[in-house]
């Protein structure tokens, strides 16, 4: 039993969900208004990403709850995040670097 | 145990100071359940980030074309191709489903039996529906359009292999999702939350923090979906 009154019970007001819900349906209808439109290049990518990462904070924040969460565990979720991002940061070089020497040795035919 | 009073404490950096410093359990007022979901989910993160980076790291060092996902995800609508139709309507649909999940947890604080278990059921439906139009999905492309994890007709050859993969992995975990959420309205319509009956495999009692458990890896689901659409679909 010690464990069951442990447990923070909280609630929150439905208008929370539906507005969050509503929300979310809003911004995937844009972010397929941007393929709808067909807006390309840097505009495109730039708006898929606000849109997406929108989305995906407001799923995290209110729908998973770590809006209400206290920092202890918010902070143990959410900074080895950083690491993806390092990660993602080293692979767009690398795939650069590939693409280089592929249309280098492929097509110039290399030194 | 009952002094734990969570408003009492300091909340920001200096809570988190505390709570790590306080010699006691760290995840104040946190169910270990819910911890170990928290924990695997972000080990999940690292599975779903590894597919997804190493798919556009592929996607930007090819030489040939990347076939064009707005036109290979079309479905002809009165003769008229409608790009990407079907992923925006799986899109609306899963996130339907991760509304009634949040309702269904909402009504599982209150201890609402009867409304928490017709939304874990809604839950269920709307993931079932997701997984049809995948199966849909996928056997389009196989069957009507021959695209094969090692060649298709569109472009560069490694796009098959990425997209069966990442949407592979992805439907397999809205298809686990799918059997606990219904195994789960049963159990709460049962009123297994409410009376403390033991689980079939756990033998250990429950209560409705189960299904703020299981709505967190749902969410996480839709979560991943998110970053699909955007980065599979969209890009």
């Amino acid at each position: 039993m010690a464990e069951a009154k442990k447990e923070q019970t909280t609630t929150h007001k439905i208008g929370i969900y539906l507005w969050i819900w509503g929300l979310l349906f809003v911004l995937s209808f844009f972010s397929y208004m941007v393929d709808w439109y067909n807006f390309q290049g840097l505009l495109r990518w730039s708006l898929i990403l606000f849109f997406m990462f929108l989305k995906a904070g407001l799923i995290m924040a209110f729908f998973m709850h770590l809006f209400w969460e206290r920092y202890a565990l918010v902070n143990v979720l959410l900074w080895p995040m950083t690491a993806i991002a390092c990660f993602v940061g080293l692979m767009v070089a690398e795939g650069k670097y590939t693409v280089f020497s592929r249309l280098f040795y492929f097509f110039v035919g290399g030194a | 145990m009952s002094d734990l009073n969570l408003d009492k404490l300091p909340g920001g950096f200096k809570g988190m100071s505390e709570d790590i410093g306080s010699d006691q359990t760290t995840f104040k007022g946190v169910n270990w359940g819910k911890a170990m979901m928290w924990i695997f989910l972000l080990s999940d993160t690292f599975v779903f980030s590894c597919f997804l980076v190493a798919y556009m790291k592929v996607r930007a060092s090819v030489v040939e074309p990347w076939p064009y996902p707005s036109e290979v995800f079309a479905l002809e609508m009165m003769g008229v191709p409608v790009p990407l139709l079907l992923i925006a309507i799986m899109t609306f649909v899963l996130i339907t489903s991760s509304g009634t999940m949040a309702l269904a947890v909402k009504y599982g604080y209150e201890k609402n039996r009867k409304m928490c278990g017709w939304f874990v059921l809604l839950t269920a439906i709307g993931g079932l529906t997701f997984v049809g139009m995948q199966a849909f999905e996928w056997s389009k492309l196989i069957f009507h359009d021959g695209v094969r994890p090692w060649a298709n007709p569109f472009g560069a050859e490694q796009f098959g292999a990425f997209f069966f993969m990442i949407t592979g992995f992805h439907g397999t975990h809205v298809s686990i999702g799918v059997i606990f959420l219904f195994i789960f309205a049963r159990k709460v319509f049962r009123g297994d939350f409410d009376t403390g009956r033991r689980g079939y495999f756990t033998t250990m009692k429950s209560d409705y923090v189960a299904i703020e458990i299981l709505g967190l890896y749902w969410h996480f689901v839709d979560l991943v979906w998110v970053f699909i659409f955007a980065f599979f679909y969209l890009w």
